[in-house]
């Protein structure tokens, strides 16, 4: 347990992170920008 | 079944999920669905029309990008998770560009990987992690500078959805010229050297390079079964010496040096905590 301790310590931050994100409504502004072609992903920006 | 094979099912089946709207590959159009709010742990560009998920670094550099500045909580606190589960095993494992120059290192070519200025292109990554993805972006509101001018996931995607669709064909100009050279740059250099741009470029590499020594799936050297032949250390082709630096920040956890280590030294994955007695303990 010791051994994995710093991993799964992060691993919390990382899940309150996501929850704070989560509760931002960030997912919804990822979606937004990923249902669309980035023009300047495909080299036409 | 060996561990070369394991890994190579497991590379293919990921790059077929993260990519699974086949039907996208001949409409030309991106997948719309709820799941492209999830990133995916590797490299795959949310523009590639078989794309259901979305990719890290681009999704950072929209938030960081933005006109209205906002701190990336939800794609940072995925990343740290990845990390921390897996390390750079997710480039070893999941990345879909990974896999594609894995294969393209198999093409039959003279190979060298290991050369002089090696050691100093490894930061070059690092650089473009901070200029390319943070600096630049959040400097300059709505550009995406990794994503515009190198990332080589985005080319492929465009190159496909311009096969698809004759009006995004019609639009490629000069910047599209440019990441085309540089796609072509990565593909002929990884006819030579593993994986040019894991090694070099890749600012995802980067990040979870930083979790290798903490994470829970990791390299294990036994120091009282190590005869220190140093076949580990010839067989790795990140230029990584195992039996001194086992969870090096460039190791990609292939394997490779596990499976040539003639006593069981090298042991990778989850691993039950044992107390191993130093060989100066033991004399």
């Amino acid at each position: 347990m010791k051994r994995y301790l710093p991993a799964i310590l992060l691993m919390v931050c990382a899940a309150a992170l996501i929850g704070v994100g989560i509760y931002l409504r960030q997912p919804e502004s990822v979606l937004h920008k990923a249902v669309r072609i980035c023009m300047e992903c495909i080299g036409l920006g | 079944m060996d561990r070369k094979k394991i890994r190579f099912g497991i590379q293919a089946a990921s790059t077929l999920i993260q990519n699974a709207n086949f039907k996208g590959f001949f409409t030309g159009k991106i997948y719309e669905g709820a799941s492209k709010s999830v990133c995916v742990p590797g490299l795959n560009c949310y523009s590639c029309p078989g794309a259901v998920g979305s990719c890290p670094i681009g999704s950072l550099q929209s938030f960081l990008s933005g006109i209205k500045f906002k701190f990336p909580y939800y794609v940072l606190g995925l990343l740290i998770f990845f990390g921390a589960v897996a390390g750079r095993a997710i480039c070893g494992f999941l990345c879909p560009f990974g896999f594609l120059q894995d294969l393209i290192y198999k093409i039959p070519f003279y190979k060298k990987n290991k050369f002089k200025i090696d050691r100093f292109l490894r930061y070059l990554k690092y650089v473009v992690l901070l200029l390319l993805v943070i600096i630049l972006p959040m400097t300059f509101n709505l550009t995406p500078f990794f994503c515009k001018y190198v990332c080589p996931e985005g080319t492929i995607a465009g190159l496909m959805l311009s096969a698809a669709d004759s009006n995004v064909r019609s639009a490629l100009g000069p910047l599209f010229n440019w990441k085309f050279i540089l796609l072509m740059i990565f593909i002929i250099t990884g006819l030579i050297v593993r994986r040019p741009f894991c090694k070099y470029v890749c600012p995802l590499g980067a990040i979870y390079g930083f979790f290798n020594k903490i994470a829970i799936y990791r390299m294990s050297h036994d120091p009282n079964k190590c005869i220190h032949c140093g076949a580990c250390a010839k067989v790795c082709h990140m230029n990584v010496d195992p039996s001194k630096t086992p969870n090096s920040m460039e190791c990609i956890r292939c394997g490779d040096c596990v499976d040539v280590c003639p006593k069981n030294a090298l042991y990778l994955g989850v691993k039950k905590e044992r107390k191993v007695p130093k060989k100066s303990e033991t004399v």
